[in-house]
């Protein structure tokens, strides 16, 4: 117990020292700083805005998978593979689709949070899981394709390494955790 | 890619209800998932202005660029077939600390102007990437988001006791992510070098 206060001692000061930093920084270049964070929080507004349809889009389509009970029969169909790589199965979905798509993911991740909560096991390590990877294979085609390459070298293997890091270091993480 | 993972969900959704006869579910969950997108980026409208709020302040101040002159060495560190004082640096630095603080939308431009100046540095034929293009995407693939703000506002949404928890156990799970894509990068750069072939 001593050890999760202390994780959330420290977890907790991340925000406001922060937070905190960039203040000071701002007060030494005499900025007017309430100013500043006005025009960067209407920037927020906008983002949100920009995001809100495919937020909509993907809730449906992952609410749909749930109640038509196809993602409990795809849970089952993975249990083996995800029992034998110590993995709970219920956040294979998450896990396989997060590497072509971060939004498509978010989605998996709220239908997680829905399910056991955003506290239970699976909802800190899907936390973890989408904290530690990224969209692998959409941002390598995004990046190649803009700059016409067509022999990637060394990128996937690179890319599925460090991705497998984070999944891994995420279930090592959690599993001390609980 | 979205088109189509998006609209396959659907259908195979509503496809798999006729058979397990869920239809009603299926109705409720679409109808449901509608609003609850909005409630959700309720929450997040709060948080991410908020933040966009406080880096707009390390951005004008000064802060970014600052932290980001004082990451260029390491840039040469991974970037060793990169000129020196070149713009694509500078393009790599913003791409990189906008990944860093969450800032997705805004690391993309950035991160599309130091693939066009890799490209024009790239001394292997044109469609063959680079030593410093690999670098690059596997970087950006480890993840390098040490605040993830988004991640926040859906725990918070969700009533989580301490949405916070997650960030010191994030940062130790991205580090070893970056970790390893940076050693893998080292280690393959090296082997080209010595076999004299990119």
């Amino acid at each position: 117990m001593i050890a999760i206060q202390t994780l959330l001692y420290l977890s907790g000061s991340i925000l406001p020292l922060t937070i905190a930093a960039i203040l000071v920084f701002g007060l030494l270049s005499h900025r007017p700083l309430y100013d500043d964070f006005i025009v960067g929080a209407k920037d927020g507004i906008q983002t949100v805005a920009h995001i809100l349809p495919t937020i909509i889009g993907l809730m449906i389509s992952v609410r749909v998978l749930r109640a038509s009970g196809f993602l409990d029969f795809l849970q089952s169909l993975l249990e083996p593979a995800a029992q034998f790589l110590h993995f709970p199965s219920q956040l294979l979905p998450m896990t396989l689709v997060r590497i072509f798509s971060t939004s498509a993911a978010n989605g998996f991740l709220l239908d997680i949070f829905q399910v056991h909560g955003p506290d239970s096991y699976e909802g800190i390590l899907a936390s973890l899981i989408m904290s530690s990877t990224e969209a692998a294979f959409y941002t390598i085609s995004i990046y190649f394709t803009s700059a016409r390459i067509l022999k990637t070298r060394w990128t996937i293997p690179g890319a599925v390494a460090a991705t497998v890091a984070g999944i891994a270091a995420s279930t090592l993480i959690t599993g001390i955790l609980f | 890619m979205l088109n189509l993972l998006w609209s396959g969900m659907l259908l195979l959704g509503i496809l798999w209800s006729f058979f397990t006869g869920n239809t009603q579910a299926v109705t409720d969950g679409i109808l449901e998932g509608a609003s609850e997108a909005i409630s959700l980026c309720i929450t997040m409208l709060g948080t991410i202005s908020m933040w966009s709020g406080f880096l707009h302040i390390a951005e004008i101040s000064g802060l970014l660029e600052k932290l980001s002159k004082k990451m260029k060495p390491f840039l040469r560190l991974l970037f060793q077939g990169l000129p020196e004082n070149h713009p694509v640096n500078d393009y790599l630095c913003t791409n990189i600390l906008a990944n860093v603080f969450g800032l997705g939308w805004a690391a993309t431009p950035a991160g599309l102007k130091a693939m066009e100046e890799m490209q024009k540095l790239n001394e292997n034929e044109k469609s063959i990437a680079s030593n410093a293009m690999c670098t690059f995407l596997v970087l950006n693939v480890s993840s390098l988001q040490l605040f993830p703000i988004n991640i926040l506002a859906y725990r918070q949404q969700y009533q989580s006791l301490h949405p916070e928890i997650i960030l010191l156990p994030s940062i130790i799970a991205t580090g070893i992510s970056t970790l390893t894509g940076i050693l893998f990068c080292l280690a393959a750069c090296r082997r080209n070098f010595q076999t004299g072939k990119e």
